[in-house]
């Protein structure tokens, strides 16, 4: 697969300013996405929740469905007046909407949109977007505080209280996935759910199909959605830790949490429902794959003629390209279904207390996350395979498991993970070439420190 | 939750911490319009809860000692707002009563449908309104729709949609025009189907009966105490409601009409309904039970509704036209309460010989179901202050005056 970077490094510049075009364009390309997937999910909810409250919504902006509504009232909250409050702690005040928004499109870098089509490609995917996805509460929870208001204090707390203590069964949910793929790469993860839709996580066993209920209840509560919008409940808190704010540093807020809400969902998509992959293998059909074969072949035939007939001799890969299309049109249709159900559900349900939110947290979400792993750590192994595969030959699989060497194999999903994360890979690999020069490298640290010290 | 809290023992006595004084209102969402809430609490557990009212006050008492009885008919339109058919009844029964007048029985007939249209818009209000205090929105939609086709109606008899001055001392304004009958019929029976929606998304939904029930209970003992009074008297589980045990005016306009008083009586309440049961864990007097009387009041009312309307076509003569404007009253006092949907709405006045009052008094209803909110909060969760303050049903014209 050609990288952007690698196409940009074609033309006549140097290497570092390469690397920094590369990144700059993919990054616009991102935001772009990002702030796309807002405004498209803002008019998305005024629209929704219109008809299902029997309203039309917007109609005027931008032709019959509204559809320039958001950016409309964008360029409305950008010519509001800056205001911060006299009791507000002004530096801080105008950090927080930047942290939020930050954290939330930092996430988008570890989307896999296709095969191979994430901005970063990590094998610690997963763990990144656990990790930085989690810094939103910081800008929400600085927000409320610097308001100095009492109504923005709530706020801010009770997003402290239910944002970190739902991190945990969310966690707990995505390690469920992890084990059962051995893998923390998510186009790994995607990848391993080629194929029919029965392929997805989500009916690999009774174990992942509940958590994925979990999963949704915690995406839920972490990205502040009805029935948990706790937070800017407004008839509660007036509207929590935004009350103070105004203009655009409210829209960065606002921005991050319909930003949000696709991240949850194309996660979601990502780790139980095939991610890139639709139901029907279409794309296998036709070739689209790195195999090709049928349409594809001759699509990269007759591609790469033309591009020869125009005179450039090119080997591009248009059938992977195309798949790749595919599979990013499925992967955003998940999400934005994911984000509608989302929708549906605010505009259906009352919001729930701080200690049901607890409630629900604590003692159901959590329990039945950990009961789910450890039914699926059971599941792989007792069924390495699958079990059509084990109802096939049920004498071969137990074989596997009665006898200890092969026992390693059968339970090879569980600790795949455990076993690639112990082995440096990558750069780290070819950083430290050989044993002697680690241990070359370890001395020159103690040296250093040594010189540090006197 | 009281008795939780004293105790040593318990992780939130350990872990308490200042006590903070929050102001919700007299700009807050869901106050029900410019209440004051000053609340104490201590971490998300509110401690005390302290009503500011009188910021909606408009001296409307003394506005009636200086205009004749049926000059300040439109002030009672501004009490109740949600209600206003309900406030000029009880003016108007006042008025009648002082001056020892009685309408004809098809005027009465005519009053009752009005007025019983006018409560189910309030109770709609109400709860679409307590659906909104409790985070959920689309509900509050959906009655204010249907809330809209009764302002229809009330338009075409009257001209206003909020402020009717419909029902006059003496009379109505207006007869019926033509063919309204027929409309009102087919806005109860496209509206029977919309009670359903509303019992699914409310009182059905989980997430609501956690919300509602065993939440803000008030004893008979303490509803009585308080003077509470309306839905929220009855949904205590005390059978009184004034259409059948107030003063003979009153009264007098519910004869002939068979319903019954909606009250859980034991636990039950007293008609087989086709609605949701009594969730296991609502206590009678608890915010759950006051949403479901009236929802089921509304249910009534479109009964009443419809034994009226029948009765008033078959009623012979014309509907009774309003007193002149300067018409004298005569020495004495008069005081009436009526069953506003609110609760009892009490008017006084005292005439001297003239045509002004000498003395005007409004008892509000809300006023007195406000009261309790200092009891039923005590020691309750934040969120739960809206959710207790909305089940009450209070509308701050009618408090302030």
């Amino acid at each position: 697969m050609v990288s952007m970077t690698e196409l940009i490094s074609l033309l006549p510049i140097p290497a570092w300013v390469a690397y920094t075009l590369a990144a700059l364009i993919q990054s616009a390309l991102l935001l772009v996405v990002a702030l796309c997937s807002a405004a498209v999910f803002i008019w998305l909810e005024r629209k929704v929740s219109a008809r299902i409250q029997d309203r039309l919504g917007p109609t005027r902006v931008g032709g019959r469905f509204g559809w320039l509504q958001p950016p409309a009232d964008g360029i409305k909250l950008l010519l509001k007046e800056d205001l911060i409050p006299a009791a507000a702690d002004g530096p801080l005040f105008r950090l927080a909407p930047y942290i939020s928004f930050c954290a939330t499109f930092c996430v988008y870098l570890a989307l896999p949109f296709a095969v191979g089509w994430a901005a970063l490609p990590m094998n610690i995917a997963v763990f990144f977007i656990l990790a930085v996805a989690g810094l939103e509460v910081f800008g929400v929870i600085l927000g409320g505080y610097a308001s100095g208001s009492k109504w923005s204090l709530y706020g801010a707390i009770r997003e402290a209280a239910q944002v970190i203590s739902y991190e945990i069964p969310l966690a707990l949910c995505v390690v469920v996935v992890v084990l059962l793929s051995g893998s923390m790469d998510l186009v790994e993860i995607g990848g391993q759910q080629a194929g029919w839709f029965w392929h997805w996580n989500l009916f690999h066993d009774p174990f992942t199909f509940v958590t994925f209920f979990v999963y949704c209840t915690c995406a839920l509560a972490n990205t502040n959605r009805a029935p948990f919008d706790l937070p800017e409940a407004e008839s509660e808190l007036v509207a929590g830790f935004l009350t103070e704010y105004s203009g655009f540093r409210w829209v960065f807020f606002f921005m991050a949490e319909y930003a949000a809400m696709f991240v949850v969902s194309a996660l979601g998509a990502t780790l139980f429902l095939g991610g890139w992959n639709g139901p029907i293998p279409v794309c296998e059909w036709l070739g689209l794959t790195p195999e090709h074969g049928g349409l594809g072949t001759w699509i990269n035939d007759i591609g790469n003629a033309i591009l020869g007939w125009i005179g450039m001799k090119s080997q591009l890969d248009f059938a992977v390209w195309l798949g790749n299309l595919v599979g990013m049109c499925n992967f955003i249709i998940k999400g934005v279904l994911g984000a509608t159900c989302m929708i549906w559900i605010r505009w259906t349900l009352p919001r729930i207390r701080i200690d049901q939110v607890m409630t629900t947290c604590l003692k159901y979400c959590v329990p039945i996350a950990s009961a789910m792993m450890a039914g699926v750590m059971v599941w792989c192994y007792m069924f390495p395979d699958g079990v059509v595969a084990y109802v096939n030959r049920p004498e071969a699989a137990m074989e596997k498991i009665e006898t200890p060497p092969s026992a390693g194999e059968a339970v090879k999903p569980v600790f795949k993970q455990v076993a690639a994360m112990s082995q440096p890979e990558g750069s780290a690999r070819t950083m430290l070439a050989s044993p002697s020069d680690a241990v070359r490298g370890s001395q020159m640290d103690v040296r250093a420190i040594g010189e540090v010290e006197r | 939750m009281l008795t939780e809290r004293m105790d040593p023992e318990s992780v939130e006595f350990d872990v308490r911490t200042d006590e903070m004084l929050i102001n919700m209102g007299p700009q807050h969402p869901s106050t029900h319009g410019v209440l004051r809430l000053v609340l104490r609490t201590d971490g998300e557990v509110v401690t005390e809860v302290t009503p500011h009212i009188g910021y909606l006050h408009r001296c409307a008492e003394k506005i009636g000692e200086r205009l004749t009885a049926r000059q300040f008919l439109p002030y009672t339109d501004r009490l109740d707002y949600l209600a206003a058919m309900n406030m000029n009844l009880g003016w108007s029964l006042a008025v009648e009563r002082l001056l020892g007048h009685r309408v004809s029985e098809k005027t009465r007939h005519l009053r009752l449908i009005i007025a019983e249209l006018n409560r189910i818009a309030n109770h709609l209000v109400a709860a679409g309104c307590y659906g909104l205090d409790l985070g959920s929105f689309t509900p509050f939609t959906w009655t204010f729709r249907e809330r809209e086709k009764i302002l229809n109606l009330f338009e075409e008899v009257c001209g206003a949609r909020l402020t009717y001055s419909y029902i006059t001392p003496g009379g109505v304004t207006a007869d019926l025009p033509p063919g309204w009958l027929d409309r009102c019929e087919a806005f109860l029976a496209q509206f029977e189907p919309v009670i359903d929606d509303l019992h699914a998304v409310l009182t059905n939904n989980a997430i609501f009966i956690h919300r509602t029930a065993n939440v803000g209970v008030l004893t008979p003992a303490m509803a009585i105490d308080y003077g509470v009074t309306g839905p929220n008297l009855r949904a205590s589980g005390v059978d009184w409601d004034l259409r059948r045990d107030g003063e003979p005016l009153v009264t007098e306009m519910y004869e002939g009409y068979t319903w019954r008083v909606i009250a859980p009586i034991n636990g039950r309440y007293p008609d087989d309904h086709p609605y949701p049961a009594i969730p296991k864990d609502a206590v009678v007097g608890d915010s759950w039970h006051r949403y479901f009387v009236r929802m089921l009041e509304v249910v009534q009312s479109m009964d009443l509704i419809r034994q009226g309307m029948e009765k008033y076509s078959r009623a012979v003569g014309e509907v009774d036209k309003p007193f002149e404007i300067k018409k004298k009253l005569p020495k004495g006092t008069a005081y009436l309460e009526t069953e506003a949907p609110k609760g009892q709405m009490g008017f006084m006045l005292i005439g001297d010989g003239s045509p002004v009052p000498w003395r005007v008094r409004l008892r509000s209803s809300s006023f007195c179901n406000l009261s309790v909110m200092g009891e039923l909060c005590r020691g309750v969760l934040v969120a739960d202050v809206p959710s207790i303050g909305g089940s009450l049903d209070i509308v701050l014209g009618e408090i302030d005056r």
